[in-house]
């Protein structure tokens, strides 16, 4: 059975130009960065050149960009090393109800230790108000953190417009852009991001790398005391192959995104289009127009989501969900109830992250055998029994009749 | 998720038994909540004499909630009314070859579903079926399975 992909927002294969280039330093090159020899040196050259290499591709200076073990530690660093560090000017930190859990988490034991945090809504797209972030600024506000683009349902931010209002107040911003590196163009000096994670496995580089910049005058406490390595900000003996191989990946994603971002926003326009035009009662969930090319979410009435993503592997698919039952917890997912879906169908959704290797048959096929799942599992629910003997009870047909968008 | 579903209850789940509805039914009941995620509604035609005929069921739910509701139906079928009652959670799991112990609570949800189908079959005739007690129609709202800890890894980290 064919094997289709659709979850490349959790995670990508590494590439096989990232894998040769990564190769070398597992065992020929194997010389730690620390040491004087050449072998050791060799080492040393290969983090500066792919530190240099990365910090170019952001905008940056190299002395800017600290490597780290992927995106959450990256998240958990910027937050908890600021304030850290900044505590005495200040202990009330603005981020938004949708963020990672890598920052609300970090955010929630910030609060048990005394810091106050405001988390801002968004609106039915999943985008953060400005005038709501300038509102919420205190005399005492030290940092905001605002995610670039969000993980479950794309929806981009106006980070630069954000930051801006920030500054302006004298507050430095952090943005996680883990899924927006390599997938959106980034300038951090344009955006005006004092600090910035981002992670390697989600755009064909290795697992277990990621980097956080930080803008030069940021201050910010060690994340591990040990050695030099990484400014002395964080010790440990450098990921060699996997920052090589960080930097080989994100050197391609770039060359190649413009093309590769008009490609895959192609094939998800024409699956939106496919969902609302086929499938009754579905609801796309984020945003038409400000969202990542590689992002598909919807909600289908009726059904939960876990049956749904069986099924779909089943078929050879493989995709997730927002649904209670895909994450060990008794609520379904955070960002689709910020955006105002009532819990029966945030219970439903299904997101597909389309990659590098997806082509529009395959986004087809995933959505003709979804339409034929999604009418089994229709015929096997009580709630779908209901509406077809009663024709009302619908909350989709609800929300339709309210004035929300993108409902089948 | 990395959901470690049994063969049992991927078979129950892909080839659920006994969907559907039943037209007049002897006895029918609903439990669960769609906030919580898990609806079941369960069907019985049941004879002069107390003996199950026929079982049907609808399920909103995950995997497991579906393969439960199959499997409940299943066992009930061709039991006495007093043997169904024995037809419990455990019972379904154990035929399930057992469920992940987040999942649980749909076992509880089955047995739930059948007990509110045989208590509208007892109103229905106006007799007492010993042993079975007034069903919780919101189990959720009681019983929900164990609540993972905020920190035990299973949240998905993209």
């Amino acid at each position: 059975m064919k094997q289709i992909y659709l979850d490349n927002a959790s995670t990508t294969p590494v590439r096989k130009e990232v894998l040769d280039a990564m190769l070398p330093y597992f065992s020929e090159q194997f010389g730690n960065p620390s040491s004087i020899y050449p072998l050791g040196q060799d080492a040393s050259d290969a983090v500066a050149e792919a530190r240099s290499t990365i910090a170019s591709l952001i905008g940056a200076s190299p002395k800017e960009l600290y490597f780290t073990s992927g995106g959450s530690e990256a998240d958990n660093w910027a937050i908890k090393g600021f304030v850290e560090a900044n505590k005495d000017k200040g202990r009330h930190i603005i981020t938004s109800a949708i963020e990672h859990h890598a920052v609300l988490h970090v955010c929630e034991a910030l609060e048990r230790d005394g810091f106050e945090v405001t988390y801002l809504p968004v609106d039915e797209d999943g985008l953060v108000s400005p005038a709501d972030f300038e509102a919420a600024i205190r005399p005492d506000t030290i940092l905001a953190s605002i995610m670039m683009a969000n993980n479950e349902i794309g929806t981009i931010q106006p980070i630069a417009e954000l930051a801006s209002i920030a500054h302006e107040h004298k507050i430095t911003f952090h943005s996680d852009a883990v899924q927006a590196f390599g997938h959106l163009p980034i300038n951090v000096k344009e955006l005006g991001v004092d600090m910035m994670s981002a992670s390697a496995h989600k755009l064909y580089g290795p697992k277990g790398v990621g980097f956080l910049y930080i803008r030069k005058g940021v201050k910010i406490a060690n994340l591990i005391d040990g050695g030099q390595q990484e400014r002395g900000k964080r010790a440990t003996t450098e990921n060699v192959p996997g920052i090589v191989g960080f930097a080989k990946a994100a050197e391609l994603a770039l060359a190649e995104q413009a093309e590769e971002m008009e490609r895959q926003r192609a094939i998800r326009d024409h699956a939106i289009a496919r969902v609302l035009a086929e499938i009754p009662h579905a609801k796309l969930n984020g945003s038409a127009t400000e969202r990542l090319a590689n992002n598909i979410n919807f909600s289908f009435e009726f059904i939960e989501g876990e049956g749904m993503l069986l099924q779909l592997a089943a078929r050879g698919i493989s995709s997730s969900s927002g649904s209670a039952c895909t994450s060990g917890s008794l609520d379904p997912s955070h960002v689709l109830l910020a955006i105002g879906l009532p819990h029966e169908i945030a219970h439903g959704s299904l997101r597909l992250t389309l990659g590098r290797d997806t082509t529009m048959e395959d986004v087809d096929f995933a959505i003709d055998s979804l339409k034929t799942i999604l009418e089994n599992l229709r015929s096997m629910s009580p709630l779908y029994e209901d509406y077809q003997k009663t024709h009302v009870g619908s909350i989709m047909d609800k929300m339709k009749a309210a004035g929300k968008k993108n409902i089948s | 998720m990395a959901m470690n579903y049994s063969e049992a209850v991927m078979d129950h789940f892909t080839n659920p038994r006994n969907v559907g509805e039943i037209e007049n039914p002897s006895g029918c009941g609903t439990v669960g909540n769609a906030v919580c995620g898990d609806i079941m509604r369960v069907y019985l035609d049941i004879d002069e004499n107390g003996v199950i005929q026929d079982a049907k069921f609808k399920t909103f739910g995950c995997g497991a909630a579906i393969a439960t509701s199959s499997m409940a139906t299943v066992l009930v079928k061709g039991k006495t009314v007093q043997e169904a009652l024995e037809v419990t959670n455990k019972a379904v799991m154990e035929a399930l070859d057992g469920l992940p112990p987040v999942k649980v609570h749909c076992s509880l949800l089955a047995e739930e579903a059948i007990h509110a189908a045989l208590w509208d079959y007892a109103e229905k005739n106006g007799i007492t079926i010993e042993g079975l007690e007034r069903p919780v129609n919101d189990i959720s709202e009681h019983e929900h399975g164990p609540h993972p800890d905020e920190d035990d890894g299973d949240e998905d980290e993209d």
